[in-house]
């Protein structure tokens, strides 16, 4: 069952290939390139139309070609295969999760060098379970999701396809046994995340941020190899029941980096939880996942939401036996976390674009996920992970329909007044901001109070740190979410046409809503005490350590459990205020704090900052190596130098124009002299 | 049927496709025909390369299938045989000629007799630089590859070829003059030129610098590392298409394999001393490469130099002299040998269409080519060494063995994983994704069926070797750890010596 699980949507996957390539083929007929390439033949015209149509077509506001064969095909086989998938998840999660019954399923083995032994395994625990349920829920309702929304898209193969191919990755990721198999998930979502960026490969914006995505998650893969070979190098296995229990026998030992002694446990947690970081877009290496927008909204939803940029949680989570043994680390892993909590709540503040927004807003979150991490409420940060899926994917998939209803408009400001016009959605979207906000009862009330009450008990040195900026994040995430509500959805429409046309989705993306609402508003009531509560110990069991901050967390004083919730009214309250009542007062703060106001609508620069640094140096550094390492200095006094010298002898001396195999049994004869000369003299000298 | 000589057999059979193709005309009905003998000739010869799988002891760590003759009155002995470290490579030979010959089949027009002819030539000297166990024998082989090599840079390439091929062969010239000598002071030293003998032989120590020297010299040149690599871009971009292949799948491996079959057993003290020296060659060529790449604007020249960098790879792992450097090592050349190989097709494939490999030419190939943009795309994340993919076995467990040795190298290596990343990706979006704007690219056609079937068995093999490396891994387990325990034992004294 739990092979099935991970294989369905692999399965899907190569079928939705199989049909896109075969659909391509049929439309491109493949041929060997005529003698006479000028020539085209006559079936090239209709071809060469078709290419001035395509320049033509720079975005995606309709089909110019034709829907490809076995559109519908697809969508039927992979969203089916995901949705068993799903029921079948959800089957293990009861089974795992309250039947307690973990497995272990070894496949075959993939690499096996002297000590190195790594298996094909699928791993089955709670931690696990959950997120099998998390990510096939959601990667099912996305599907279905995306039959509405990719409706006119003539690429609806490839797109399921790759969005199936991305669920097989992911899950691969969550069963992993050792780190290598959770390497290959991790790469293999950045694999289908690159694949989806880049959906619409016309767009050279959307390539560039598939590439941008794909390098920075690399930058963050950088740690995590390093922290895998670390791990080998102390341990001798990947494994990780191998590695926990050596765990402990590791403290005190260390590993000299590049000249720093380093503790071996906090180096080897820094390493792999930069990783995280790459994943999960924490500060410094989040600025793929503003960009990674470009793609469909669905993809944002599945990808840049509710599963992949949560990888990162998961490993850390997946490690706590390593990083409870590395206090240093987890204090980093709350400093960066509740960084990027503060850091990305800051700019969703004056973004303009509807799905940024909700994109910073998730950075934010995953920052408060990663608070939990550190402060050692592993528990706590997988509820967030839970929770949150439900109610930012129905935020993306809401904007999604917001942007359909508005023929791709994706500006806040051009919108306004859409409550009417698209109630359903509306209500959706409240939901989900009651939920991100927290408002009481709503899934993310349980979830993200508990974390800010984990960081006010934590006890390492960035834990009030990590309490000071979550509740500021939670007050400004209160703003910016209801600013988004009210500036689309209250007051006059701002664009009467896109206003007049907007209408309704169809059912296959309500269905999606309505399933995720109901989530976003249940799931934190209903699995409470298992992430929270008094039940976690029985739930999680082996597959998350478990501290004392669960029980500490329940003796806040009452203010402090009460804080987030007044931030909510305050952040709730000034965005009534200021884009309900009083519109006029938005942009005269902008126009008197234009410093600040541009700081953070340049994402404070980091975007800049790292071209300046990096990518331009890199270039530089380039072109100087090719010209003038290879070029004027190697080849200049090698084989340029020499061939010259050699040609003027040969030339002057030998006067013989006979090619170059000459020149090679002369070179021989060379040798040969300098060797007899050599035999004679160092013969003598050795004996 | 058990003792007939397969070896020899795999080694000497594509000369017999030779005699036939010297029995052909020189006219078109000719060309055709020498396509066909030559492709028959290459795939009889793989057929028959496979018996020394099936045959084959990996639990061994001997040379198997061994045949000695006397030979040359006395001075050399014929005496061939294949162990875990060449079995792959000698495979990964076989495996790759069909290819070769299959993709050269309608971009050669002219004297095809006459190239088919160099091709077979050119596989049973790499074949038999891969299994000769005589030293007289192995320096042939490997010094005989170069003529053919040179002839089809030099015959059947490009503008600058003249130049290519003078460069070529200057580069590879020095050092195998060094080689020779090299030879000539071991078989002074020692008596003999049994391969087999000399590793067990024990070199003098202060003699071990010179003669590793000698030999690196010539080996560094092939594989290329940094600074000797120059050669290769050129040589590349001039080549035909086959002709690169050819060379970034296998004539880059006689220097890797060289390495394990001379440096690290026969002069393992040297070996150790130098280490750091090839880490720090490896290091530099796997950024510095790593770095020109990202400004090329020749779709060859990249995939040159990024040949270049994942050979770093190769040496770093060797001479890590781990068992997972190693193993990783001589893995990262079969995957190298069949990722490049098709990245090399992937070049020429377009060539083939616009003749041209300036990146520019191209752009949304996508919109016209997609089954191309598919293969290309999955060998340019096998490039990357994406988990899954054959490149990533190699990477891993090259850079895996090494962090034990030498953490700051392994870090630093590391590094190239990211800059792959950047070069590989950038290429792909240059030349297939984006909106077809090209007038010229309006006609192109997508991969004729001959071209599928060319990529094929590397589809298959890249994925196949990423899911399931073992066979490979297996092949070669024990003699890497014979290899290496040797290497340990000619070490021990040293240290003792070091400890008083």
């Amino acid at each position: 069952m739990y092979l099935a699980i991970v294989l369905l949507p692999l399965l899907g996957a190569i079928l939705g290939a199989v049909i896109a390539l075969a659909g391509a083929r049929a439309r491109f007929p493949g041929a060997e390139p005529s003698d006479d390439h000028h020539a085209p033949h006559a079936d090239h015209g209709a071809h060469a139309a078709q290419a001035h149509a395509d320049g033509g077509q720079d975005d995606h506001h309709g089909p110019v070609e034709p829907a490809a064969a076995g559109s519908r095909a697809t969508e039927i086989i992979t969203t089916s295969l995901l949705m068993i998938a799903c029921v079948l998840a959800w089957i293990a999660f009861w089974k795992v999760g309250f039947g307690h019954q973990d497995e272990r399923v070894r496949l075959f083995t993939w690499m096996i060098s002297a000590d190195l032994k790594v298996d094909w395994a699928l791993r089955i625990d709670t931690l696990t379970a959950v997120m099998l349920v998390v990510v096939t829920t959601v990667s099912a309702l996305v599907h279905l999701y995306s039959i509405g929304y990719m409706a006119e898209d003539p690429y609806r193969p490839r797109f399921f396809a790759y969005l199936s191919l991305f669920t097989f990755a992911m899950l691969a990721l969550v069963t992993a046994d050792n780190l290598a198999q959770m390497f290959f998930g991790w790469e293999g979502v950045g694999l289908a995340s690159y694949l989806l960026i880049g959906f619409w490969y016309h767009k050279p914006e959307a390539n560039a941020a598939a590439i941008k995505a794909f390098v920075v998650n690399r930058v963050g893969d950088f740690g995590f190899a390093l922290g895998i070979f670390g791990v080998f190098m102390m341990t001798s296995s990947i494994d990780f029941d191998t590695i926990f229990a050596a765990a402990p026998s590791l403290t005190g030992k260390t590993i000299d980096f590049f000249g720093w002694r380093a503790d071996a446990l906090t180096l080897i947690c820094l390493l792999l939880f930069m990783g995280a970081m790459g994943k999960s877009a924490q500060f410094l290496l989040h600025t793929w996942l503003p960009d990674a927008m470009e793609g469909p909204t669905p993809v944002s939803a599945l990808i840049h939401a509710a599963t992949m940029v949560t990888a990162g949680v998961f490993m850390v989570a997946r490690l706590s036996p390593l990083f409870e043994l590395a206090p240093n680390a987890a204090a980093f892993v709350t400093l960066i976390g509740a960084t990027t909590a503060f850091f990305a709540a800051t700019v969703g503040l004056v973004q303009n674009d509807i799905k940024r927004i909700v994109a910073y807003s998730t950075c934010s979150q995953l920052g408060y996920m990663f608070v939990a991490m550190g402060v050692g409420a592993y528990s706590v940060g997988m509820f967030h992970l839970f929770t949150h899926a439900f109610f930012k994917a129905l935020l993306f998939l809401g904007s999604g329909s917001v942007i359909m209803a508005m023929h791709h408009e994706q500006d806040i400001r051009n919108m306004g007044g859409l409550r009417k016009k698209i109630p359903f959605t509306y209500w959706c979207m409240v939901i989900g901001t009651l939920a991100l906000t927290g408002f009481p009862l709503t899934a993310g009330y349980f979830s993200k109070d508990a974390i800010i009450e984990a960081a006010y008990s934590g006890r390492n040195p960035f834990a009030i740190y990590a309490f000071v900026m979550t509740v500021i994040a939670a007050f400004m995430t209160a703003f910016y979410s209801w600013r988004l509500i009210y500036k689309t959805f209250h007051g006059a429409p701002h664009d009467q046409r896109h206003y007049d046309a907007a209408h309704e989705s169809p059912l296959v993306i309500l269905i999606p809503l309505g399933v995720l609402a109901v989530g976003s508003l249940g799931a934190g009531f209903a699995f409470k005490e298992f992430f929270a509560g008094h039940e976690v110990e029985h739930f999680f069991r082996e597959s998350l350590k478990q501290g004392h901050i669960i029980d500490e967390m329940h003796h806040v004083p009452f203010i402090v459990a009460w804080l987030p919730t007044v931030m909510l009214a305050l952040g709730w309250g000034l965005a009534a205020y200021m884009y309900l009542l009083h519109p006029e007062i938005a942009p005269r703060l902008a126009r008197q704090h234009d410093a600040l106001y541009r700081f953070l609508l340049n994402k404070w620069y980091v975007d800049e900052l790292y071209n300046l640094i990096f990518v331009r140096p890199a270039l530089w550094f380039g072109r100087v190596f090719w010209k003038g390492g290879d070029g004027y200095i190697i080849d200049g006094f090698g084989p340029d130098g020499v061939s010259a010298r050699v040609l003027d002898i040969t030339r002057n001396i030998v006067r013989l124009q006979t090619g170059y195999l000459y020149h090679y049994a002369f070179a021989m004869l060379i040798g040969a002299a300098a060797l007899i000369t050599w035999f004679m003299f160092s013969g003598a000298g050795v004996h | 049927m058990a003792n007939w000589p397969v070896l020899s057999v795999t080694t000497f059979l594509p000369l017999v496709g030779v005699l036939f193709l010297a029995m052909l005309r020189q006219d078109e009905a000719g060309a055709r025909n020498a396509r066909w003998v030559a492709l028959w000739s290459t795939l009889v010869t793989f057929g028959v390369s496979l018996n020394l799988v099936w045959r084959f002891d990996p639990s061994s760590p001997e040379f198997q299938f061994v045949e000695k003759q006397p030979w040359l009155a006395g001075f050399g002995t014929y005496h061939m045989g294949v162990d875990g470290i060449s079995l792959p490579l000698v495979i990964l030979t076989t495996a790759i000629m069909p290819i070769c010959i299959a993709a050269s089949w309608r971009a050669i027009k002219l004297r095809v007799r006459e190239y088919m002819i160099a091709f077979l030539v050119l596989e049973t000297l790499m074949i038999g630089t891969f299994s000769a166990l005589d030293l007289v024998l192995f320096y042939l082989f490997f010094e005989g590859g170069l003529i053919p090599m040179f002839l089809i840079i030099g015959v059947w390439g490009g503008p600058r070829r003249v130049y290519a091929s003078f460069k070529f062969f200057l580069y590879t010239l020095a050092g195998s003059v060094l080689m020779l000598l090299a030879i000539m002071a071991m078989y002074w030293q020692s008596g003999t030129t049994d391969i087999t003998v000399l590793l067990r032989h024990a070199f003098p120590r202060d003699m071990q610098p010179w003669l590793w020297f000698a030999f690196f010299a010539s080996f560094a040149v092939k594989m290329p590392m940094w600074p000797v690599h120059t050669w290769l871009p050129d040589a590349h971009v001039e080549a035909p298409t086959a002709g690169s292949v050819v060379l970034a799948a296998i004539l880059l491996k006689m220097g890797g394999y060289g390495f394990l079959r001379f440096s690290l057993p026969m002069f393992p003290v040297a070996s150790h001393d130098f280490a750091p020296l090839v880490f720090a060659l490896s290091v530099i060529a796997i950024i510095y490469t790593s770095l020109v790449a990202l400004v090329q604007q020749d779709m060859k020249k990249l995939i040159a130099y990024s040949s270049v960098a994942h050979m770093g790879f190769v040496t770093m792992g060797i001479f890590a002299a781990t068992a997972q450097g190693v193993a990783g090592g001589i893995f990262q050349m079969v995957s190298h040998g069949v990722v490049s190989a098709a990245l090399f097709l992937c070049v020429g494939v377009v060539y083939d269409r616009m003749h041209s490999r300036e990146i520019s030419t191209y752009g949304g190939l996508v919109n016209r080519m997609p089954v191309y943009a598919a293969v290309f795309l999955l060998f340019t994340m096998a490039n990357v060494g994406l988990p899954g993919t054959s490149g990533f076995v190699g990477e891993f467990m090259t850079l895996l063995g090494t962090f034990k040795v030498n953490i700051t190298v392994a870090t630093l290596a590391t590094l190239g994983v990211i800059l792959s990343a950047c070069y590989a990706l950038w290429l792909y979006r240059k030349v297939v994704l984006g909106k077809l704007e090209k007038p010229a690219l309006a006609h192109i056609t997508d991969m004729g069926w001959r071209e599928i079937a060319i990529f094929t068995p590397l589809i298959v093999l890249t994925l196949w070797l990423g899911f399931y490396p073992k066979p490979v891994l297996d092949m070669s387990a024990s003699s890497v750890t014979a290899l290496l325990d040797n290497y340990q034992r000619a070490l021990a004294p040293k240290s003792a010596a070091l400890v008083k």
